[in-house]
């Protein structure tokens, strides 16, 4: 069944044209990795699925419902989390409150449920620390801690290895697989290791058009894949 | 002790506090002091807003007033006795406040303290422009007579101290009430990082409008207790000047801060109780005091108590 | 007077209006323009430049031209000295963070207002203006010989009136010439257009800011010269200027130099054309809400583009 999917999709920045046409479609269940250089409109893309942006033309729909006039905050409601590319926590409230804030939302039980989430993720010891003190990597962590929270059917993580150790990134490769079982991911990555070894199928976007789709070996061996990434096309 | 009970411990020492001083003040600080906790209310209103959701209002005069009016026009015109009159106070600041966050919730940053300021003008100069009913810059006075409550007297010291108090502690402990419900959580979250709270599923909008209306009815009962308690309704409560003081009383006593506002206001009414004595040109310690808070502390007192000493300071 | 010539003489008025009004609110402007903060003391800097021009005036004697000509001066170049050491000593240190910005002006607005108190006083007093010759203008009346010129009791206007006119939109020239043709004014739209960038290529971005806000702040205390032999000066007299130059920048777009001196233009000139048929209270609430509401709903400005 498809949980996701844009018909058209498109966003001009006064004239600059960031997504076109995108038809994409994306099954329950799935890992999907959505790479593509530098201002290939990856974060753009996203963006119009979970509500950030407002798209120039296009449908989305999730679950099987039209989604293309709901507010973000609707759309999260319908079961879509969203962690940030720039880190963007709650800086001044403690990691045991930014976590709660995604679990209140749902009414979900505040006690049991948050130092699950945390400890999930590997931060069950930071729960008091204030989430600006944390380091780069660890408030990373505390993202992804925010969205499992939610509980949701479709989580969007946008480059959340950015900034991890080799040993952060270890154990966030089994903490999407182990994922999986709950809700469908898409996944924005640059780190060709980890899309690799987790993803299902990967969508490559460039210049804002879909280049190609298909099973991690079969992008790997794709030659116009490789031609956008080392740039002899 | 655990923070809960160090929370309670500390707010309701403050009521009490203020019960005990009741009965051991002088004549000229008991009158004083029934003042400071109205204006504290006003405060406390103008804190949920900008302290607690991060909205900075340069209009709250528009709340104050519209509650000042609403009970007094009601007692004048419509020969209201004093609950219903600060019903109908309460009232049109909720009413004022409902339909003034739906529209100057549409902007952000700059452009909605500047819309909160021109309403604001707006409201002062429709006063003005009734004068027959308001009888504009000069104001009118409720007579005794239309001061009994419930067969109290409220022109006398006593009953109005208790009635300032009754107020105060109503809105300092529905301001305490809030802010540890969800509600006032996701306040707090959204005057942090909005886009967050947003991308969790949560309806800025609504959550913003709440805290608005919230915030401009408390404002709103302040004022129609001002009014009622000290006997005159004048449109200077509805001049840029009365929507600074309370973004002076907030900043001074700790923006966000549940004690604050009462701080800030006993702070500032003291000090310019002193300068007035020595200068006409007393608002300028307002003018120095805000520049001192924004360069050099502007967390104020109830964030420098809450970062040194009491760090579960709501 | 008939309803024709009492609104040439409104139209007179409100041009005068419009002309002070023109060099406040572009000031405004300017620093919002370029430094981005909403600098509520800008009407202190009119009321400042008021008081000097009268203390300039006295203290020189003689004929009230030699006075006034030293004023049009020295007022403007303290008020913006004033301005400029606000901004490195205060502004500066909040980082022009927008709204700790708009709380430390209000400070100063007290402090100045305040100060001006203690030591000005409480009362209006007047400047001389420099020339002040009464036109009696003339008006179209249809006779039963056709067209006739008459002269009606009232018509008119003051030599001084039309100066003041005049030397707003020099002046008003002048700051455009500046902003476009000069190696400062490319600095300045530097700075506005992008503030690290600017810094990167060796504006000094904070010398610029000083600059603009003193700059901003002479050319409301030159309005308030032009407009002290007609109004008196006042410590309370900047709330007027700060509120209407708020309405002109905002309906004439945030930071928009053209759109601003249009707004002036109309509103200025609707101010004394208004207060023929309603009262000045309405027509206040009237602009007030209109602000409002174009920053709800048009926050571009009533002549501004919309962004992309």
């Amino acid at each position: 069944m498809t949980l996701l999917s844009t018909r058209g999709l498109a966003k001009d920045f006064g004239g600059l044209r960031a997504v076109h046409n995108v038809d994409f479609d994306l099954p329950q269940g799935q890992i999907r990795a959505l790479i593509g250089p530098n201002g290939a409109g990856k974060t753009t893309f996203v963006g119009m699925l979970c509500g950030r942006l407002t798209p120039s033309a296009g449908r989305v729909a999730f679950d099987g419902a039209d989604i293309s006039t709901l507010p973000a905050h609707k759309r999260i409601r319908l079961g879509m989390a969203y962690t940030f590319q720039i880190t963007s926590v709650f800086a001044r409230l403690s990691c045991h409150e930014n976590v709660a804030l995604a679990v209140r939302r749902r009414h979900g039980d505040e006690a049991s449920e948050v130092p699950a989430a945390l400890v999930r993720v590997g931060l069950g010891h930071l729960e008091q620390a204030l989430a600006g003190d944390l380091s780069y990597g660890h408030q990373r962590l505390l993202e992804i801690a925010m969205g499992l929270a939610q509980r949701p059917r479709l989580l969007i993580l946008d480059e959340p290895t950015q900034g991890l150790s080799d040993s952060e990134i270890q154990a966030f490769k089994a903490l999407i697989r182990d994922l999986s079982a709950e809700a469908t991911i898409l996944l924005i990555e640059h780190n060709m290791d980890v899309v690799m070894a987790t993803a299902d199928r990967v969508t490559v976007l460039n210049f804002g058009e879909i280049l190609a789709e298909g099973t991690p070996p079969e992008i790997r061996a794709d030659r116009a894949v490789q031609a956008a990434y080392l740039g002899t096309g | 002790m655990s923070d809960a009970a160090k929370i309670l411990a500390l707010h309701f020492g403050l009521l009490a506090l203020l019960v005990a001083l009741q009965f051991l003040l002088p004549a000229y600080h008991h009158g004083n002091l029934a003042r400071i906790m109205v204006l504290a209310s006003y405060a406390i209103g103008y804190n949920l807003l900008f302290g607690y959701t991060g909205l900075l209002s340069l209009g709250h005069a528009m709340f104050f007033a519209a509650g000042m009016y609403g009970m007094g026009l009601s007692v004048r015109h419509l020969g209201f006795t004093p609950a219903p009159a600060l019903l109908a106070g309460i009232a049109t600041g909720l009413a004022l406040s409902a339909a003034f966050g739906a529209l100057a919730l549409r902007t952000a940053g700059v452009a909605f303290m500047i819309v909160t300021l021109m309403f604001a003008q707006a409201g002062y100069l429709i006063i003005l422009y009734f004068g027959e009913y308001t009888r504009g810059d000069e104001g009118f006075v409720i007579q005794q007579s239309q001061r009994v409550l419930w067969g109290i007297d409220l022109t006398q010291p006593t009953a109005r101290y208790f009635a300032a108090f009754t107020l105060f502690a109503a809105c300092l402990l529905l301001s305490l009430q809030v802010i540890r419900r969800p509600f006032g959580k996701t306040l707090i979250a959204i005057r942090e990082n909005e886009d967050r709270a947003r991308m969790l599923g949560y309806d800025v909008f609504a959550h913003k409008l709440g805290a608005v209306i919230l915030s401009g009815t408390v404002s709103a009962a302040a004022g129609a207790f001002y009014g009622l308690l000290f006997g005159y309704a004048g449109a200077s409560f509805a001049t840029v000047q009365y929507s600074i003081l309370p973004l002076l009383w907030v900043l001074l006593g700790g923006a966000g801060t549940i004690i604050g506002p009462f701080i800030g206001a006993l702070f500032t009414f003291y000090l310019i109780d002193i300068a007035s004595g020595l200068t006409d040109a007393y608002m300028a310690v307002v003018g120095v005091v805000l520049l001192m808070l924004t360069l050099f502390a502007s967390q104020g007192i109830g964030g420098e108590l809450r970062a040194r000493v009491w760090s579960w300071l709501p | 007077m008939e309803i024709g010539p009492y609104l040439m003489l409104a139209s007179l008025e409100g041009a005068v209006t419009a002309a002070v009004l023109a060099l406040t609110a572009v000031g405004l402007s300017l620093v919002f323009g370029v430094m981005r903060v909403v600098n509520v003391a800008h009407g202190e800097f009119f009321m400042l430049g008021a008081v000097l021009a009268w203390w300039v005036a006295t203290s020189l004697g003689g004929h009230p031209a030699i006075g006034f000509a030293a004023a049009l001066i020295v007022a403007p170049v303290l008020v913006g000295l004033i301005a400029a050491a606000a901004d490195m000593t205060i502004l500066k240190r909040l980082e022009y963070d927008p709204e700790r910005t708009i709380v430390a002006t209000i400070g100063l607005l007290y402090i100045i207002q305040q100060i001006t108190l203690m030591t000005y006083g409480p009362d209006a007093r007047p400047v001389e203006p420099p020339f002040n010759t009464r036109l009696a203008l003339p008006w179209v009346e249809w006779g039963e010989s056709g067209p006739a010129l008459y002269w009606p009791w009232g018509l008119g206007t003051t030599t001084y009136k039309l100066a003041v006119i005049g030397a707003a939109g020099v002046v008003l020239v002048g700051v455009w010439g500046l902003m476009t043709r000069t190696r400062i004014g490319l600095v300045m739209r530097a700075t506005q257009l992008d503030r690290e960038m600017a810094q990167a290529f060796g504006i000094p971005v904070e010398r610029v800011y000083a600059l603009v806000f003193g700059l901003g702040a002479a050319l409301a205390a030159l309005g308030a010269v032009l407009v002290v032999p007609i109004q008196q000066a006042h410590y309370l007299m900047g709330h007027d200027p700060l509120l209407l130059s708020f309405i002109v920048v905002i309906v004439g777009g945030l930071g928009s130099l053209p759109g601003t001196v249009v707004a002036a233009v109309l509103i200025g000139m609707s101010d004394g054309i208004i207060s023929v048929f309603f009262t000045p209270t309405l027509a206040k609430i009237l602009a007030t809400l209109l602000v409002a509401l174009v920053l709800v709903f048009r926050p571009q400005g009533l002549f501004g583009a919309r962004p992309a």
